[in-house]
């Protein structure tokens, strides 16, 4: 599902003596199962962009286009709740919003909200709870026994339960262990490669955007400043470095070598094992030469 | 050096259904003004470790000894004034409107008199170079910034050791760098000791030395390097491999041969340019 933003603006309690200006002048387009990954400094507008992608809030000038639904400052909010259904937000620390007794309840909460049925959603749970690196035995335990990590992937399977089109995610590992951090991004990026999820990633982790994204937009100070490939941006690391952002390790690395030995990476890696081959190549050949 | 926080032999568990302990007989010592960093997988006992230091839950068995006190219901407050904490998420530690006055709510609650509150809360704010933010509002801040002005919260109060409950997990890179940066010049003007609970390996290079936690157990205690060294285990151990360990194994994929020891990214700069001269 396409989700493409035209001359958004947002403005917050607009009309009143408090009217604040959050977003303006916002063109970007997320395509249908592509990864996107939405970076910028804190206060930069992420998390109001963020809740326009479900119409949890209207844009105050402009158009969202959500699929085959226009969103304009004045939509009736009846009638978005199949739009909830289409995109799923995981929040941050979503653990927080547990709530029922049994865990096979809480991820079949929100399934049951859209008017499947009972048996249906805890058969959604059921089959959930593996994909999230958590056994059957888990169902009928309560969500308040588990570790931190284990609530965030029950909290991750009420929000897949729904089966949305297109999956939000705002900051999803913070807080994991380096290795629950992996399991659940390639989770993710498992569903965008093997069932065609619209994903987008909002988060800090430069590494992370290098390593899963495809696309890449950059926010600050409430409106779009750079939109492309992770590969093309991060080629621009001092522009990056005065919107106090960072590079990926690989790419720090890479223009580090640029600098000190004079090699060139036509290739900025995005990963060790691209590193390593460039790596390679550059070793490769006259190396008696360039030294 | 003498200690300034001994654990003996603590056991702890939150509930009796729980099949095993949250925490099982761990027994280690903090000397004044060290850092020590604390690893270990999600659900290993760490946080649970912390909060038994400054008293939050009380040990089953075993006992804790901050300064010359055994931890004990009577002194849990003379306690927790020696021990200040950061945690996780920048934004839900706030309470005043302006950098200054969030800096102020601990001596507040301490009726610290206004005049020494004020020379308290400059100087602490200058102890982190966020003396320029005085009077900005916290929310404006990046998650670094905000993390700076948590621990000047924690200095004001003068404690003897901070612990990090994750403190830098939120954070960019960059933000990382300057709150470690920034812990590393308190604690030497401060000659505070310093606890970092952590999955962050920077962060856990910066400590002087490290604790390991596995399943409620210290199974491991050494400095950075010695801990390092332990390559593809660190995963196990909650940590992330460091970059040019990352680095090694692909490089050593494509038939590169790698040294074996635990190389920093300038030392794997200097090998490659060694190697490149080989060649």
């Amino acid at each position: 599902m396409d989700i493409r933003f035209e001359e958004v603006g947002y403005t917050y309690q607009k009309g009143t003596p408090f009217q604040s200006r959050a977003l303006y002048d916002i063109n970007l387009s997320i395509k249908d199962a592509s990864y996107t990954a939405l970076v910028g400094h804190t206060g930069s507008g992420k998390s109001t962009v963020l809740q326009h992608l479900n119409a949890l809030k209207k844009p105050t000038e402009g158009t969202i286009t959500i699929g085959d639904r226009l969103i304009t400052p004045t939509t009736d909010n009846k009638g978005l709740k199949s739009l909830r259904k289409k995109v799923g937000i995981v929040f941050q620390f979503p653990e927080a919003q547990l709530f029922e007794e049994t865990i096979a309840k809480d991820i079949a909460f929100g399934p049951k909200n859209f008017g499947v049925s009972e048996e249906e959603a805890i058969e959604r749970a059921r089959v959930l709870l593996p994909q999230v690196g958590l056994d059957e035995s888990f169902m009928e335990r309560s969500p308040f026994d588990l570790s931190g990590g284990q609530m965030r992937r029950v909290a991750i399977a009420g929000v897949l339960a729904m089966e949305p089109e297109v999956l939000v995610l705002d900051e999803p590992t913070a807080g994991l262990d380096p290795q629950g951090r992996k399991e659940i991004m390639d989770m993710f990026y498992d569903l965008y490669k093997t069932q065609g999820l619209t994903i987008v990633l909002v988060t800090h982790q430069m590494d992370d955007v290098a390593h899963y994204a495809d696309h890449m937009v950059i926010l600050e100070q409430g409106t779009v400043k750079r939109e492309g490939s992770p590969r093309e941006l991060f080629r621009e690391s001092e522009w990056l470095s005065s919107m106090q952002l960072g590079v990926p390790s690989t790419v720090a690395f890479a223009l580090k070598l640029e600098d000190k030995f004079g090699w060139t990476f036509d290739r900025l890696p995005m990963s060790t094992d691209e590193l390593a081959l460039e790596i390679k190549k550059n070793l490769g050949g006259n190396v008696g030469e360039r030294v | 050096m003498s200690e300034i926080i001994t654990v003996n032999h603590i056991s702890y568990k939150y509930t009796d259904e729980q099949e095993r302990n949250a925490l099982n007989d761990v027994s280690f010592t903090i000397a004044k003004g060290e850092w020590v960093a604390i690893i270990g997988p999600n659900g290993s006992g760490k946080s649970t470790l912390a909060k038994t230091i400054n008293g939050l839950i009380e040990p089953m068995s075993g006992d804790v000894t901050a300064g010359n006190l055994t931890l004990n219901e009577k002194n849990i407050w003379s306690i927790r004034e020696m021990v200040g904490m950061v945690f996780q998420n920048p934004d839900n530690q706030f309470v005043g409107s302006t950098v200054q006055d969030d800096v102020a709510f601990g001596l507040e609650n301490l009726g610290v008199p206004r005049d020494d509150m004020v020379d308290r809360v400059r100087d602490a704010l200058d102890k982190v170079n966020m003396l320029e933010f005085a009077e900005r509002e916290p929310a404006r801040l990046s998650g670094g910034q905000k993390q700076r002005v948590a621990i000047a919260g924690i200095v004001a109060l003068r404690p003897d050791i901070m612990i990090l409950d994750e403190a830098t997990s939120m954070l960019d890179p960059k933000g990382r760098q300057e709150v470690l940066r920034t812990v590393k010049e308190v604690k030497e003007k401060e000659n505070l000791s310093v606890i970092s609970i952590t999955h962050d390996i920077d962060e856990a290079a910066a400590a002087n030395r490290i604790i390991v936690m596995k399943a409620g157990e210290l199974i491991k205690e050494g400095t950075p390097e010695e801990i390092f060294s332990y390559g593809d285990q660190l995963i196990e151990m909650g940590l992330d491999l460091p970059f040019p360990e990352k680095l090694k194994s692909s490089l050593k994929e494509i038939g590169i041969s790698v040294p074996t020891e635990y190389l920093t990214e300038e030392g794997m700069v200097d090998w490659l340019w060694t190697y490149g001269l080989k060649k």
